[in-house]
């Protein structure tokens, strides 16, 4: 019943703003305002929660992280005429260039015994996180609209990208045991190291990715410049070549730096996972303890560095 | 101020400041923007558009206030801070539980079909796949996208811009809101759409605790609404009555034109 008396005071103080005109009215007391907050609990709106709330309100837009995902890569081919196939042709067409100069024209397969599935597994592997990471960049203002409609933790954007990006791994997996059963290589149980290889990436991509959105959240001139990066870490993980070929000469401590990046520690775990005539000694030492500590480090860090910024996602 | 009702929302002193990038100034080449750079000055493409002007007000529970004003006044923007979406400069909104937004503008995915679309939406809003089926049906006929024909499952971009907005309506009101905002939702669609949606509404302002609505339709607010608050470019002008106000407005936008 209070209702009629507040209207009245409501009155009052609209016919004072009124009278005073537009940009004249005094600013309220704002310590009473917060006061009156305080006093019934209201709490500020789309304010960040805490960081295990936070992860617990992921977890539960799970089946809308993995829905967005295929959808969205579902949506990336409905123009083309060919439709789905692309995810399969895409990674193929890729690694036919790559043989094409790295193997046929410039012959860096010296010191390789099965140079297609070498180049293959460097390809699809380091496309995974390179796609994962160029849609993080997209992961927030491509979806601003939907940011500005809709309420849910915001890391399920960058996430998403990343399963999306997974999904499409999986795709080219089969793609990619076919091109390595057919170069020869023999079917063993070290292929079952597969899984535990790739989720260790995925998790690592989607620490990356979670960084990459947030910093390009803020700057948008980051999309233009992460291809170029992302060029030069390629050409820095042994994708078409051993890394040999440089540390060779070099300092030890290139040669450390060359074998603690985290993108050729993924790929020489698929290719020990995958093919049998990878020596132990063409790969880098401690693969495995190096691959999770970049998981969880990465995965983890990236996690509470995009937490720290909820609420500033979605400001124009 | 204790003898109100319980306050649901308050809006304490909100400045809203939108970045808006590539608002190209009058100079825009790769020369002018290296000198931009090398002289430390902010780029012409980046202008700063100050929306909403230190909006301070108290909603109570079981109110319903019409928000009214010229457009590009910032009862849209307004709206989205209210909601979380869009946060203030200055300022502080505090609510209670979580607001939700009734928008003709919630973006969904064009290249995916309506049927994708709902279920995006539904899952995003925070129901479990059970409760998207569940719903499901029920928000396809009330878009009434069915009804000549099988639209649903065609990808959003083919559809018109009413049957785009009228599925988005159907969406967000298939859930059930504390705080519900509803931003010119009522004008979508055709006269039987109309009807069914402000049936809806009327059913969710009995739900929720407090309901804004933002409608150009005077009409609308009068029915609804026993508060109004107008905004021009970004500052309360009036705030009180349905009646008085939206006479004291009626009057501004008719001078006007």
């Amino acid at each position: 019943m209070g209702e009629g008396v507040e209207l009245a005071v409501t009155d009052l103080s609209a016919s004072a703003r009124a009278a005073g005109g537009a940009g004249a009215a005094p600013p309220p007391d704002t310590t009473d305002l917060s006061e009156l907050a305080r006093r019934y609990g209201l709490g500020v709106s789309g304010a960040r929660p805490g960081l295990i709330e936070y992860a617990r309100q992921v977890w539960g837009r799970r089946h809308f992280i993995v829905t967005f995902a295929s959808s969205k890569l579902a949506a990336q081919y409905t123009t083309a005429r060919l439709g789905q196939l692309w995810q399969v042709v895409t990674p193929l067409v890729n690694a036919a260039v790559y043989f094409l100069i790295f193997g046929v024209l410039l012959g860096t397969h010296r010191g390789i015994q099965n140079y297609i599935a070498y180049l293959c597994v460097g390809v699809f592997i380091f496309n995974f996180t390179q796609q994962a990471v160029q849609s993080g960049t997209r992961s927030i203002p491509g979806n601003l609209t939907l940011i500005r409609a809709l309420h849910f933790p915001r890391a399920c954007l960058p996430v998403a990208a990343t399963i999306s990006q997974l999904q499409q791994l999986v795709l080219s997996m089969v793609v990619l045991s076919g091109i390595v059963l057919l170069t020869g290589e023999p079917l063993t149980w070290r292929w079952f190291l597969v899984i535990p290889a790739i989720l260790l990436q995925s998790m690592f991509n989607a620490g990356l990715v979670l960084i990459v959105a947030r910093l390009a959240a803020k700057t948008t001139d980051l999309s233009q410049l992460v291809p170029f990066v992302m060029r030069v870490w390629m050409y820095g993980s042994g994708v078409f070549y051993s890394t040999a070929i440089f540390s060779r000469h070099a300092p030890h401590a290139v040669s450390t730096l060359l074998n603690a990046n985290p993108a050729y520690v993924f790929i020489s775990l698929m290719r020990r996972s995958l093919m049998s005539s990878v020596p132990r000694d063409m790969v880098p030492g401690h693969l495995w303890l190096k691959a999770v500590l970049w998981a969880v480090v990465v995965g983890i860090g990236g996690f509470v560095f995009f937490w720290k910024a909820e609420e500033e996602y979605g400001r124009g | 101020m204790a003898d109100f009702d319980d306050p649901t929302v308050i809006v304490d002193d909100v400045h809203i400041v939108y970045r808006v990038y590539g608002a190209s100034g009058s100079r825009n080449s790769p020369a002018a923007a290296f000198s931009r750079i090398v002289r430390r000055r902010r780029p012409p493409s980046m202008r700063e558009v100050h929306a909403v002007r230190g909006v301070s007000f108290v909603a109570h529970k079981g109110e319903a206030i019409g928000i009214v004003g010229s457009n590009g006044s910032g009862k849209s923007t307004l709206l989205r801070a209210i909601a979380g979406l869009l946060p203030p400069h200055t300022g502080k909104v505090y609510t209670n539980g979580q607001p939700s937004l009734l928008g003709v503008n919630a973006a969904l995915m064009n290249d995916l079909t309506g049927e994708r679309n709902v279920v995006l939406g539904c899952l995003a809003m925070g129901m479990t796949p059970a409760q998207v089926k569940q719903n499901y049906q029920q928000i396809v006929d009330f878009s009434g996208i069915n009804e000549r024909g099988d639209f649903i499952s065609l990808p959003m971009r083919t559809y018109s811009s009413g049957m785009a907005a009228r599925l988005r309506f159907s969406i967000a009101a298939a859930k059930t809101h504390d705080v519900l905002l509803i931003d010119e939702a009522l004008a979508t669609g055709d006269a039987s759409f109309q009807r069914r949606s402000e049936e809806r509404v009327r059913e969710l302002r009995g739900q929720a605790g407090t309901v804004f609505v933002v409608s150009h339709q005077n009409k609308t607010i009068r029915d609804m609404c026993e508060r109004t608050i107008w905004l021009e470019s970004g500052v309360i002008r009036m705030d009180g009555d349905t009646e008085e106000v939206v006479a004291a407005y009626e009057e501004f936008s008719g001078r006007r034109s």
